[in-house]
């Protein structure tokens, strides 16, 4: 009787350990191959890219056509100016939502704000590109660095608003109550406890909001652009490393597909530095809350 | 002397759900009063509503007056950071700030609500605060360290240094020892042992031998009836509640009759 039961134990025991065996393989499978398009990707574009990269591609401007050399430091900068214009204006905006969503908690107008900004995050970026056009293109006769920003605005302003809410969500009530008992006001302990408590996760949705945005390309076709000389002001078109690839590749040339390849290589660098940079930078000081 | 706070008919609710109500009690200065009842009577949701952390909860109310200083605090002239910074409140749960250092913790009231002080004057201000909660000398070589390195025990202690340091005049106490082990409760209430001679303490406790070996007033909430609010059925002298009761409800209660 006794030894029966044991047998069946172990046979039991033996069942659910290959059940789990099997369960752990998937799970490890499933995140190795997850990770095979982006490791493929990266490979790729360093291989392809890498041969057309040097001083002269990241500091000159494209060469006219039917000259070799030349380069894309004028999309560069131009990408870096569009991405700054898209942070001053969406950052703090959608910041600020996510502040209100989270701390300010009037029940409909958050409701309508959530409900707008999901369906704002659901749009195409063209469409977006396509209001910008409207709004400011049409409106200033010209396309412009700053149509291009705000377009950009506009795309990461949902992103960022959501995932600000959700990192402050995230910090307990205790730490709120902990700090108003002490007689600190509400806004200071917004600023000092709960936005400093959830900056770390802050940090990432923002990183990722700006990640996105510096690889858009159809919504800066309406706005900003493009352009064959360096930036010449927020009112003037501007070249960006996104529509220059776009550009580039659909070319007949072979030099400006080798040129494309180079440009997708920084702009997966730029990305890499911008998040793998701030992560170090701020990671030392914003420790993430337990 | 610190001051006294004397509640008249003070009712608080969440939404439609009425948690306590019609509520007067005299609550001394430089005496400590224990609140004691069964789980779920509104003892802490009343402590809540004496430095107007309650109206925090969305929905909820509260309404009847609260005495403290001879001023009403909920008084429309009244600014509920103002009541707080002179009443202070220790929680159940331990929660110092998470990112901030030992120190930084202690004076987080006073840097935050914006006290300009100067370096040495904010040393001061942290050791006496720290030395009051008797901790001074278990974190005196790790002031740096964050403040959630220490132990549950020493975590209440530092919060408790925390609200000491804004140098409110009433410390309120939501059940302080509830996640602690013995000795860490039995340094706690020598704490406040210690502090009544300049502070007025209130401590909520579902522990009756805590109020007892602490407390100098007791009074004792209870709901009739499940549904029903919570409700002073009776306060007075410690000795006098624990030892002759007038309620009938009191007796059993304290007697460990339900509860």
């Amino acid at each position: 009787m006794k030894m029966k039961t044991l047998a069946q134990d172990n046979l039991h025991h033996r069942r659910r350990q290959a059940v789990s065996r099997l369960a752990y393989l998937l799970c490890a499978l499933s995140a190795v191959i997850a990770m095979v398009p982006l490791i493929l990707i990266l490979a790729y574009v360093v291989f392809k890219g890498i041969g057309a990269l040097n001083i002269d591609f990241l500091t000159r401007l494209p060469a006219p056509v039917g000259e070799t050399g030349g380069g894309m430091g004028n999309a560069i900068i131009g990408s870096l100016m569009l991405i700054g214009i898209a942070a001053a204006f969406g950052l703090p905006l959608g910041v600020l939502a996510g502040v209100f969503l989270a701390e300010y908690r009037s029940p409909r107008l958050s409701w309508v704000v959530r409900l707008l900004s999901d369906i704002l995050s659901g749009v195409p970026s063209i469409i977006v590109g396509v209001f910008v056009y409207t709004v400011l293109v049409l409106t200033m006769k010209r396309f412009s660095a700053l149509a291009g920003g705000v377009a950009l605005a506009v795309l990461m302003l949902p992103t960022v608003a959501r995932t600000t809410e959700e990192m402050l969500r995230m910090v307990p009530d205790a730490l709120r109550e902990a700090s108003l008992a002490l007689g600190i006001p509400r806004w200071r302990t917004i600023v000092s406890i709960v936005i400093k408590t959830a900056g770390g996760g802050i940090l990432t949705g923002i990183m990722l909001a700006l990640a996105r945005i510096a690889g858009e390309t159809a919504p800066l076709l309406f706005t900003a652009l493009s352009s064959r000389t360096w930036p010449r002001g927020l009112d003037q078109p501007v070249a960006s490393l996104p529509v220059q690839i776009y550009t580039y590749a659909i070319s007949p040339y072979k030099d400006w597909h080798q040129q494309a390849w180079a440009g997708s290589l920084v702009l997966v660098l730029m990305v890499l530095i911008l998040s793998v940079g701030s992560k170090l930078y701020f990671g030392r000081k914003i420790k993430p809350a337990r | 002397m610190a001051g006294s706070i004397t509640t008249n008919n003070l009712s608080a609710s969440f939404g439609d759900i009425r948690a306590v109500e019609g509520i007067s009690i005299e609550i001394p200065a430089n005496k400590v009063t224990a609140l004691i009842g069964p789980s779920g009577c509104g003892k802490s949701t009343f402590l809540r509503c004496l430095n107007r952390m309650h109206e925090l909860v969305p929905g909820a109310h509260a309404s009847g007056e609260v005495i403290w200083d001879g001023k009403n605090i909920y008084a429309p002239e009244m600014d509920a950071t103002a009541v707080r910074r002179g009443i202070g409140m220790v929680f159940q749960k331990p929660n110092p700030f998470p990112l901030m250092s030992v120190a930084d913790n202690v004076s987080a009231g006073l840097r935050l609500a914006g006290v300009r002080k100067n370096k040495a004057a904010m040393e001061e201000i942290i050791e006496r605060s720290l030395r009051m909660a008797a901790l001074w000398d278990e974190v005196k070589n790790k002031l740096g360290k964050p403040g959630g390195s220490l132990s549950g025990g020493q975590q209440q202690r530092l919060c408790i240094a925390r609200a000491l340091a804004v140098e409110p005049d009433v410390i309120l106490m939501d059940e302080p020892c509830s996640a602690l082990d013995p000795a860490s409760t039995q340094k706690i209430e020598d704490t406040i042992e210690e502090l009544k001679s300049d502070y007025t303490i209130v401590i909520v406790t579902h522990n009756m031998q805590q109020a007892a070996r602490v407390s100098d007033f007791t009074g004792f909430l209870l709901t009739r009836e499940s549904g029903e609010p919570g409700r002073l059925v009776e306060h007075g002298t410690t000795s006098k509640i624990f030892t002759m009761p007038d309620r009938k409800e009191t007796e059993n209660y304290i007697t460990g009759r339900f509860g």
